[in-house]
């Protein structure tokens, strides 16, 4: 039974929804923080948090989604991530004396790399969500048509 | 050497700040030429150059290696990318979405610039995909039906060779359980007539001769180089072809395998041969200019894989020669179609006629960029096919090499074709007011093309000369490119 | 061993169906297969009968650990097969968009 007025799914998807999609979240940026000390790290919490947006747009259509995260803010959210990531490096060598990558901070417990991970979750979540929004949106221009 | 990692980071960096800023796009322009002028002080640079990213030791971490055949790969791609970045200012004003033209061309750019200086075989792979992937999107980026065929042709037979590629190292790294090139390089030549080196080197031959568009793999290449847009083509058939397929390939047997004759170098020159004879045949046949002129890559790719294959010092110098001489001549020529297309709107050779009247700078750097492909003596294509032939005489291949200099005059009546049906004759009646100017930017950078073109043909400039031998000796030191990385 | 073939079956099966095969989608996936044939032989390549995972610690002892290089590796595919999944996808939902059809020996408009 589809809600005739308000987009999406049923009433028990949303509802579900709902509850799992802030966890799933949650979910996916403890996989970041924790890259540097198990298993995890930027990609895979970067993709789990991607999954949670795809997620909540499926279930509530995606005008509710595109209002918070649209192309464009996702386009710059993630090439904002991976010149962060090229800062970094470049951190490594401050004034030409080591090379590129090389870790210069010793903090925590594993220098730089938790911020490495940061930074690609952060690249990966916002990529793989605008590739799945450019996709849905061109079979919707097509619809349109 | 500290500037070596920023022959890709400058372009990566630029990519993504593009993104950012949108509409600044000439930071772009800035931001190459300014790698360009970096480029001056690494070819002072003597010896293998090693940069070991994140300071580990070299068996273990990632480098980057200079040596000459580096730098010899690395002036040209640089120097295309800048003229054809200059070119494209003002030939993409016609496009929407501009910076996503320019942040993909970063990307590419970047790419190739890191295929040449890894000395890593599994990063080496990594920069392939980022190069192949942006050329991909940049093949269909005026999504017309025929761009998005061409690039979904491309990118199915891309996506192939990459796996091919990936087999290879992947049956390498069982081999040799590294994957650090020196290190390759050193662990082959201490146990000479594997089974699995063969079988790598048919994998590697099969993946990277299909990105460098050899005969039997050709298919993709007339339909992407056709649909994209003239300053891409340019690009992919001046430097994208050479260094993804070529680079790749002579470096890996030459200084991994360190393969000196036999069965491999028997298959590239005859796949070398192949290409030459029916690139050329099928150019004939060609009304679209840039169809035409992407068959004509096909052939003259065939030039410098023969050369390879004939691989004594004399043919890999002629080889190695014709990837200027080419590049420089097939970016001109390609930038020329883009030139004749953005004044007329046409590219049917059959529509066209006497534009010398109304366009004659198009048509003199066009001419240069003929007489240059296609071995006409004051210009360097005729010394690099010179070379190529006279070591393929003195290797004793006198039959191919007959049959080089066949192909070589095909390449000359269609060269003359394409100048009388297009340049000379009577100008078509439709064609007497509307031709629309051409900018500055794209005369600039034909005109040095041309240039280059000429300055070639003194193949004895010592600068050049020094440039080309020691490309050569990187090639012809085979397994002592391992030792000389080792050492430092 | 017999494992290693299986991957060489896998990686044949993605080649027929790219080969053969006149549905866009089906040549996708197929172009998919060979790329995990290829990530499953990398991480065979690593992989060692009983071996444990590659983390190293102060109080244990490196024994009989996997490789954790070609782990590395596939996951680095991976990323690169995404791309270029994505890029097969929406180009040929755009292909569907100009031509309402699937099928590549409808839409040949280049010779090639």
């Amino acid at each position: 039974m589809k809600n005739k007025e308000a987009p999406g799914m049923s009433l028990i998807v949303k509802s579900v929804t709902r509850l799992t999609a802030g966890l799933i979240l949650i979910y996916g940026i403890y996989i970041v923080f924790r890259g540097h000390i198990g298993p995890g790290g930027g990609f895979a919490g970067g993709v789990i948090i991607a999954l949670s947006l795809v997620h909540l747009m499926l279930a509530f259509g995606k005008d509710v989604v595109l209002k918070r995260l649209d192309e464009a803010r996702g386009i710059i959210i993630s090439s904002l991530g991976a010149l962060a990531f090229l800062i970094l490096g470049i951190v490594g060598f401050l004034g030409f004396k080591a090379p590129f990558l090389k870790e210069r901070f010793e903090h925590f417990s594993a220098g730089l790399i938790p911020i490495y991970d940061v930074v690609i979750g952060v690249l990966v979540s916002s990529g793989l969500f605008i590739t799945f929004l450019a996709l849905v949106l061109l079979t919707g221009k097509r619809e349109k048509k | 050497m500290k500037l070596l990692i920023f022959f890709s980071l400058i372009p990566l960096f630029t990519a993504f700040l593009i993104v950012l800023l949108g509409r600044l796009r000439n930071q772009a322009v800035l931001l190459v030429t300014a790698m360009s002028v970096y480029l001056m002080k690494i070819v002072n640079a003597s010896g293998v150059v090693i940069y070991k990213i994140s300071g580990w030791s070299i068996p273990l971490g990632v480098c980057l290696v200079a040596d000459g055949l580096t730098v010899f790969m690395l002036c040209i791609v640089n120097l295309v990318a800048l003229l054809v970045i200059i070119y494209s200012c003002q030939y993409m004003r016609g496009f929407t979405d501009k910076w996503k033209f320019y942040s993909l061309f970063m990307l590419m750019l970047a790419g190739m610039n890191g295929i040449i200086i890894s000395g890593d075989l599994f990063n080496l792979y990594i920069f392939l995909e980022v190069a192949s992937i942006a050329a991909y999107a940049l093949v269909a980026f005026g999504i017309e039906p025929e761009d998005l065929e061409a690039s979904f042709k491309y990118a199915i037979m891309g996506a192939i060779a990459s796996v091919f590629i990936l087999l290879g190292i992947a049956l390498l790294y069982s081999y040799t359980s590294t994957l650090n090139m020196a290190d390759i390089a050193l662990i082959v030549s201490g146990n000479p007539g594997s089974v699995l080196v063969s079988f790598v080197s048919v994998l590697f031959l099969a993946g990277f001769g299909l990105k460098a568009a050899l005969v039997p793999f050709h298919a993709w290449l007339p339909d992407a180089h056709s649909s994209a847009p003239s300053p891409v083509s340019a690009m992919l058939s001046g430097v994208f072809v050479k260094t993804l397929g070529l680079y790749a390939l002579s470096r890996v047997f030459f200084n991994l395998f360190s393969i000196s004759s036999g069965k491999v170098f028997f298959a590239l020159m005859f796949f070398g041969v192949l290409s030459m004879v029916v690139g050329a045949l099928l150019a004939m046949a060609q009304t679209d200019i840039k169809r035409m002129l992407a068959y004509s890559t096909i052939s003259q790719v065939g030039y410098i894989a023969f050369a390879f294959g004939v691989g004594t010092p004399l043919a890999i110098a002629g080889g190695l020669f014709h990837i200027l001489n080419h590049a420089a001549s097939k970016s001109l020529l390609f930038l020329n179609a883009g030139a004749i297309e953005h004044a007329t709107g046409t590219r049917d050779i059959n529509k066209l006629g006497g534009l010398n009247q109304k366009i004659p700078l198009v048509g003199f750097t066009s001419l240069f960029g003929s007489m240059s492909i296609s071995g006409v003596p004051p210009f360097g294509g005729f010394w690099s096919k010179l070379m190529i032939i006279t070591a393929a005489v003195q290797a004793g291949h006198i039959v191919f090499s007959i049959v080089a200099i066949l192909v070589s005059v095909l390449t000359l009546v269609y060269y003359l074709k394409f100048q009388s049906f297009v340049f000379f004759g009577k100008l078509r009646s439709g064609m007497k007011e509307d031709l629309k100017s051409l900018h500055f930017g794209m005369k600039f950078s034909m005109v040095v093309l041309a240039v280059i073109c000429l300055l070639t043909g003194m193949v004895f400039l010592p600068q050049l000369k020094l440039a080309l031998d020691s490309a050569v000796n990187a090639l012809l030191v085979g397994n002592g490119y391992g030792a000389a990385v080792i050492i430092q | 061993m017999s494992l290693y073939f299986l991957c060489l079956i896998l990686f044949c099966i993605g080649l027929y169906c790219v080969l053969r095969k006149r549905n866009i989608i089906k040549i996708i996936v197929g172009v998919g297969i060979i790329e995990y044939a290829v990530n499953l032989l990398l991480i065979l390549i690593g992989y060692r009968q009983n071996g444990r995972a590659p983390i190293s610690a102060n109080d244990q002892e490196i024994l009989n650990m996997v490789d954790p290089l070609p782990q590395a590796m596939v996951l680095t595919t991976i990323v690169i097969g995404l791309a270029v999944m994505v890029i097969l996808v929406a180009l040929a939902l755009r292909i569907y968009e100009k031509h309402g059809t699937f099928d590549i020996t409808k839409i040949r408009r280049l010779k090639g």
